[in-house]
């Protein structure tokens, strides 16, 4: 596999305002087609990290400018499901919910979940989203989900301080396993991040695809237990079901934050595993889709 | 050393473009069109495209550029400019050949991207200066120049969105002329903003191209590329079509480009470019003439030209009215062919008439021409009757009028007719006061 760009080497970052003349420290690219699958370059990434920073920022300023409430929505989304939620499905559907108090229950599962969302949303909007960028300059597009995904993690992070609240109201202590919850964060976003990055380059060749990814999230949703408790599902599916990644994520938060969840064990590995697996593939696949993406588009 | 910075090589670029679908001849093949139509761009995309499917933007374009070359790139609309500029800037991949860069490359394609009307200025020029590749050190330092050369030192910190479209274009193009890349490919991004920015930004275009950095600049405005470039690439249907020294280009592909519009016979009779109401139109046909009655649109230096206007009055009787054409070259008029000054004698216009008007344009320098306007009014200071404006060009070419072999002209709006001659002074004589 070779890649049509080999940065063959590195020239310090910084160039002084007069050229020089380009000694063996310049770096030379080789632009040629590429067939198959194209390397990472994640060196690439990392000094575009200027960049990822004002991507992130960008997105987060530019949400929430010119609006009533500003950024009292990154709370007010989440609660306001978790209040949807909680009548639907807590008090009028009474779904069981382990003896925790309905709102609770769903919000610890919402909170990873919406980032999960956003994270497949991102990706697979990556490419045709930012279409107007991708055809005027170069950098490396993964700077695009990567960025969203961390603008996500801000929402997360808001969000996460009122779940606190919520827990010091009803006086629910978390257990150690707190100390996992990033790890769990970092399997929903390689999750939603390489599911989402899979479909970037199908949305871009068929607009339609959309439609399918949104009935599909919304479906793996009700495949998980967002909005309902582990303790419906029969006894005889729950090996498969909770190898399902929102599953293990879902619960994993239940079970370090109210300490009633799924805890970690064999299935957990598996999952990540194959969420791994999912993630660079999803990368690879990325890389490989969009070197002459604005041809489609 | 070598010093060869960019060494392209047989680069080509295949498009796929949608094909003309079969027309359907029996209701039993429009049945089957209509029921295979859900899917045909599923079908047309999972299959590799015919020839007939394919244009090729780009075929075989070879060339190198020396470090410090400031390289134009001309060619009409289609010929492929941008898209060689694309492949270099890597945001799309070629199809087949290679290119290979030497340095730190930065590319202007267009004008602000990624601006984010909700961001102030301030804002704006970081994201837009860390997308076009800039560290944030880099911004930090060039902050101020970045305000000042787009004069928007009171907007900075306003969103962008209730910037005026000019503030907005010197903003975006500010942030990339202080990109300082090794190599800059350059999109037709200095027609932004008024003259005088205008004027600035190639200014500083000049300043980028003498501090010894590449630049590689598609523009459409032939004089920016003679004022900035040594070299030109002329690209014509997606090749080579020609390389080289600038002047002699450039001139080469203004003869080619202006075939289209040239005049040697044209129907006035519904022309788009009518001014007046056109139930009073009155011209017919317009035709250049040369001395054997030929219509042209290339004429030699000095050669008369005739232009022969056909016209009916549709039953006016015009006595000694004002027939007009004026002719100019770009911006500057250089005559107006009238009947009132030209002609003394009485004359009527009534029914259908050829006229015809004579000009020797003696020795006008070689290029295009404009006819830019023919009208007809009663009387000189009426209303117009009938007016046309602008009709087209016609060329006017070189000829060795010195009778040296050689066609260089200088750059005025004539070639002097006229001779020089020396003479020893016999004697010397002291005229008494």
């Amino acid at each position: 596999m070779d890649s049509e760009l080999e940065v063959e080497d590195q020239a310090p970052r910084d160039l002084p305002a007069e050229v020089k003349p380009a000694g063996p420290a310049a770096q030379t690219i080789v632009i040629q087609p590429t067939s198959g699958w194209a390397a990472l370059r994640l060196g690439e990434l990392w000094d575009s990290r200027d960049l990822l920073f004002f991507m992130v920022w960008r997105d987060l300023k530019g949400r929430y400018r010119q609006t009533a409430l500003g950024p009292v929505w990154f709370i007010l989304q989440p609660l306001m499901s978790m209040v949807l939620y909680s009548l639907i499905f807590g008090w009028i559907a009474k779904l069981p919910s382990d003896n925790q108090p309905y709102t609770v229950f769903t919000y610890v599962a919402l909170l990873p979940w919406d980032f999960f969302s956003d994270a497949v949303n991102s990706g697979t909007n990556s490419l045709l989203g930012s279409m107007s960028l991708i055809s005027k300059v170069y950098f490396p597009r993964l700077i695009i989900p990567l960025s969203q995904v961390i603008s996500s993690l801000v929402d997360f992070a808001i969000s996460f301080v009122i779940l606190l609240i919520m827990m010091i109201y009803y006086r629910i202590q978390p257990t150690w396993g707190v100390l996992l919850i990033p790890f769990y964060l970092l399997l929903a976003a390689m999750a939603g991040m390489g599911i989402g990055l899979w479909f970037s380059g199908i949305i871009v060749r068929f607009r339609d695809f959309g439609q399918v990814v949104g009935f599909l999230v919304r479906l793996l949703m009700y495949a998980a237990p967002v909005v309902y408790s582990m303790s419906i599902v029969p006894a005889e599916w729950r090996t498969l079901y909770s190898l399902n990644p929102v599953t293990a994520v879902v619960e994993g938060f239940r079970w370090a934050l109210l300490g009633n969840g799924l805890a970690p064990d064999w299935k957990l590995a598996v999952t990540a595993a194959v969420v791994v697996v999912v993630f660079v593939s999803g990368l690879l696949n990325f890389k490989r889709v969009e070197r002459d993406i604005v041809d489609i588009a | 050393m070598n010093d060869t910075v960019i060494r392209v090589d047989q680069l080509s670029k295949r498009y796929r473009i949608g094909r003309r679908e079969a027309e359907a001849d029996t209701f039993r093949e429009a049945l089957g069109g209509v029921l295979r139509s859900p899917f045909q761009y599923l079908i047309t995309m999972s299959r590799p495209p015919s020839e007939s499917e394919t244009l090729w933007s780009l075929r075989d374009i070879s060339f190198e550029v020396q470090r410090g070359e400031v390289l134009g790139i001309i060619g009409r609309n289609g010929s492929g400019k941008s898209t060689l500029l694309k492949i270099l800037s890597r945001i799309t991949e070629p199809t087949s050949g290679r290119a290979v860069i030497t340095g730190r490359v930065g590319s202007l394609l267009e004008v602000g991207t990624g601006f984010h009307p909700e961001l102030t200025g301030r804002e704006n020029i970081y994201l837009n200066g860390a997308i076009l590749g800039m560290k944030r050190r880099e911004i930090n330092r060039k902050l101020d120049e970045i305000v000042e050369f787009a004069e928007i030192n009171k907007m900075i910190d306003t969103p962008v969105k209730r910037y005026s479209s000019g503030m907005y274009v010197r903003l975006g193009f500010s942030v990339a002329a202080h990109l300082e890349p090794d190599i800059l490919i350059v999109d037709e991004v200095l027609a932004v903003g008024d003259t005088a920015f205008q004027r600035r930004s190639l200014g500083r275009m000049n300043k980028l191209a003498t501090s010894g950095r590449t630049v590689l600049f598609v523009s459409h405005s032939m004089p920016t590329i003679q004022a900035l470039c040594q070299k030109v690439v002329l690209l014509d249907g997606g090749r080579i079509a020609a390389a080289g020294d600038t002047n002699q280009i450039v001139d080469e592909y203004l003869q080619s480009t202006q075939t289209p519009d040239l005049l040697a016979c044209i129907d006035l009779s519904s022309h788009p470019n009518r001014i007046t109401a056109p139930e009073q139109a009155m011209f017919k046909r317009l035709r250049l003439l040369d001395q054997t009655g030929t219509a042209r649109s290339i004429f030699q230096m000095g050669e008369p030209i005739t232009f022969e206007v056909e016209l009916d009055t549709g039953g006016r009787v015009l006595r000694d009215p004002l027939i007009a054409l004026v002719i100019d070259r770009r911006t500057q008029r250089i005559c107006n062919l009238t009947t009132v000054y030209m002609h003394n004698q009485p004359f009527t216009v009534e029914g259908r008439m050829t006229v015809r008007c004579v000009w020797n344009q003696d020795w006008l320098a070689p290029g295009e021409y404009d006819l830019s306007q023919l009208a007809i009014k009663t009387h000189i200071g009426a209303e117009r009757i009938d007016q046309i404006q602008p009709l087209g060009q016609f060329i006017i070419s070189e000829r060795d009028v010195y009778g040296t072999g050689e066609q260089k002209h200088n750059s005025g709006l004539l070639i002097p007719n006229g001779r020089w001659s020396f003479e020893p002074v016999a004697q010397l004589q002291e005229q008494a006061p």
